[in-house]
């Protein structure tokens, strides 16, 4: 039987292979009209203050329930972008392939890189790719630029104390199903890999005054508001009774001893707003696009400690840290 | 079940002489925190940590042999993720360099012998009556199987005999939160004799935080009295689960066992009888309990003499991520559970 076609080393060599490689799945995915011109450097239009991020995907595997590898590593740097509060345009990816990536795979990766770069409305201008050896592994860094509209300025430090804030759905799908990858488990949770796009603009569109955003990625909420909390030096409660965990996820968790506050998603925020539009925005969120399980989670107290707190669901407080270490499951 | 805001009323509105109760098993600990439970208890109720984490207790010889056998060509050591970051002498499993496999459960090591019948396996059998049954079944399974390549390096435990330890050396202690997951196994009774002898109360009690603060109000209620509470019925049958106990029984047997910072303690170990005995890996003689650092303090926590906070490493050297003692591994463990909170 003959072996399914596959990267070998002969496609990172720059010459004819490469070439077919780039025509075939490449170019054929993501076509446009800057990355048609195939020169060295990209010349794209654009002026004003720039947002800029960059971000590596090394997740296995490749393929997911709810997404790839491909989708992630638009989604990510997309929402890094939208965290900034700046509007995402352009995108640049350089692939690692490591021998042997059946080239199925890789269409369906660059494929949904390009499905979600259209949903995200962003463009991939300039790419590259470079072979490896290995076992048929596949790594992804994306560059993104981000137009950022005139006297809009996200962050910890504009937090002010009555301040709300809105998680934008379930907690931790992305890590438990990739956990449950690995761990052959199986179970109906997916990956909510996924560009906020949508949902952040018409945040901005309808008028809210979006103070900080933070995408829900590794290390999960516990450690993003305990970073909050510091960088702003003001107290950030969280109210476990309203915490968006699904079921599948919760149970899940649960079996290996992990919390859904530190566990990741890819296609999650949390928004700061001010007390008074809390509840437009809540209504914005859910009838965006992934945002149906969107709620209103907790507060912003005066300046202090600098520390976020859990008001648990029995009427106790106890104080939320950064993740620490891998988040092992327990053995008893 | 109690109400959950009368039961947090009674905890939080007690004004009687202090009390000081240990909650014995890890996970209570890990649900303790997770659930803010501190942040409710007046100053007169202090909540100090028990011996029940298993990787805490596990000293420091037999990660070192565990070590030895990782590095030994092969020969691999299956274990559960914590295990792997306990500090032996000087080195923990995961930084000694050996072969080591982490697993869920104790039957995940038969697939990875079958695909490799050339390596030898070792798991390293840490736990409590809670686990010690699954473990029965994997030795059976071995007994009886076509697998012939796992061995168990066995540091299982019980609690009665740490307990009556910590009581018969005057530590005072008002009364304990009775694990739970033992208790499916073992069934109420299985803490009584202790009750009755130094007439404290024990209150068997499961993990979510509305029951931890139930089974506390029963424990505040139930001051001096020689009891074991059932307040986790809807999980632990009065009688327990004695086919458990009954697989316990066939495939284990009594002996002496080493824990952390509290000496040898008679019968407190669980080690395979004459008939598996060729499937024991090294687990007897295992004495050596040394500090890879002299500060550590986790003997006093796991014994309930001394805080997380009351150890000069706490916080500073010893942290999640550096742990010099065992209680700072585990989510279960007391330091690790204080850490950040």
């Amino acid at each position: 039987m003959e072996a399914e076609p596959h990267v070998k080393k002969i496609h990172g060599s720059g010459g004819t292979a490469t070439q077919e490689l780039i025509e075939e799945i490449f170019s054929r995915e993501l076509d446009n009209e800057y990355l048609a011109e195939m020169e060295d450097a990209t010349a794209v239009p654009g002026n004003g203050r720039l947002a800029l991020t960059t971000d590596s995907f090394v997740v296995t595997p490749l393929l997911f329930p709810g997404g790839d590898i491909g989708r992630l590593s638009v989604a990510g740097t997309v929402n890094d972008l939208l965290c900034r509060g700046s509007v995402p345009k352009y995108l640049t990816a350089g692939f690692i392939l490591e021998e042997g990536v059946p080239f199925s795979v890789l269409k369906t990766v660059v494929s949904s890189m390009a499905a979600c770069a259209r949903e995200a409305g962003v463009l991939i201008v300039a790419g590259d790719t470079k072979v490896v050896e290995g076992k048929g592994g596949m790594y992804i860094n994306t560059a993104g630029v981000g137009f950022l509209p005139e006297g809009r300025e996200l962050g910890a430090k504009r937090l002010r104390a009555g301040d709300v804030f809105l998680i934008s759905g379930n907690l931790g799908d992305h890590h438990a199903a990739i956990l449950s990858q690995r761990l052959s488990v199986e179970n109906e949770i997916k990956s909510d890999a996924a560009p906020l796009t949508e949902m952040v603009s018409r945040l901005f569109d309808e008028g809210i005054d979006v103070r900080c955003m933070r995408d829900i990625t590794r290390g999960g909420l516990s450690t993003i508001l305990s970073e909050l909390a510091a960088a702003s030096k003001r107290t950030i409660l969280l109210r476990e009774a309203d915490l968006p965990v699904s079921e599948a996820v919760r149970s899940f968790a649960g079996l290996l001893g992990l919390d859904p506050l530190t566990m990741g998603n890819e296609g999650k925020a949390v928004f700061f707003v001010p007390e008074e539009q809390g509840e437009k925005a809540l209504a914005v969120i859910r009838s965006s696009a992934y945002g149906k399980d969107a709620v209103l989670a907790g507060s912003v107290g005066e300046e202090d400690e600098g520390r976020a707190y859990l008001l648990t669901g029995i009427g106790g407080m106890r104080r939320l840290s950064p993740l620490q270490g891998e988040g092992l499951p327990r053995i008893c | 079940m109690m109400d959950v805001n009368k039961a947090r009323q009674r905890v939080m509105s007690y004004d009687g002489p202090p009390l000081t109760l240990m909650e014995v098993c890890g996970s209570h600990t890990a649900a303790i925190r997770k659930n803010g439970i501190p942040s409710l208890l007046p100053p007169t109720i202090r909540l100090v940590h028990g011996p029940g984490c298993p990787v805490c207790v596990t000293v420091s010889e037999a990660i070192d042999r565990l070590i030895a056998l990782s590095c030994k060509s092969g020969t691999a050591v299956v274990t559960f993720g914590d295990l792997m970051h306990v500090p032996g002498s000087s080195l923990s499993l995961s930084e000694a360099g050996g072969r080591v496999e982490m697993v869920y459960s104790p039957m995940d090591v038969l697939p990875l012998a079958e695909k490799e019948p050339d390596t030898d396996f070792v798991f390293a059998a840490v736990g409590f009556e809670t686990t010690a049954p699954v473990y029965a079944l994997l030795v059976k399974e071995l007994f009886e199987g076509r697998v012939r390549n796992v061995k168990l390096l066995c540091a299982l435990k019980t609690m009665p005999p740490v307990i009556e330890r910590l009581l018969s050396e005057g530590g005072k202690l008002d009364g304990f939160l009775a694990p739970g997951h033992v208790s499916v196994v073992t069934g109420e009774d299985y803490f009584l004799p202790l009750a009755r002898k130094y007439a404290l109360p024990f209150v068997i009690s499961g993990f979510a935080g509305e029951e931890i603060l139930a089974a506390l109000s029963v424990l505040i209620e139930k001051q001096g009295k020689p009891v074991v509470v059932n307040a986790y019925p809807r999980v632990v049958r009065p009688e327990g689960n004695p086919n458990a106990r009954a697989l316990i029984e066939e495939v284990f047997e009594a002996g002496p066992a080493v824990w952390r910072g509290l000496g040898e303690i008679g019968g407190s170990g669980l080690y395979l009888r004459e008939k598996y005995r060729y499937l024991d890996a090294g687990s007897f003689g295992i004495t050596e309990d040394h500090k890879k650092n002299p500060l550590c303090i986790c003997h006093r926590i796991l014994t309930g003499k001394a805080e997380p906070l009351d150890c000069p490493l706490f916080g500073t050297a010893c942290t999640p991520l550096t742990p010099q003692g065992s209680c700072m591994v585990s989510e279960e463990g007391g330091c690790h559970a204080c850490y950040g909170s």
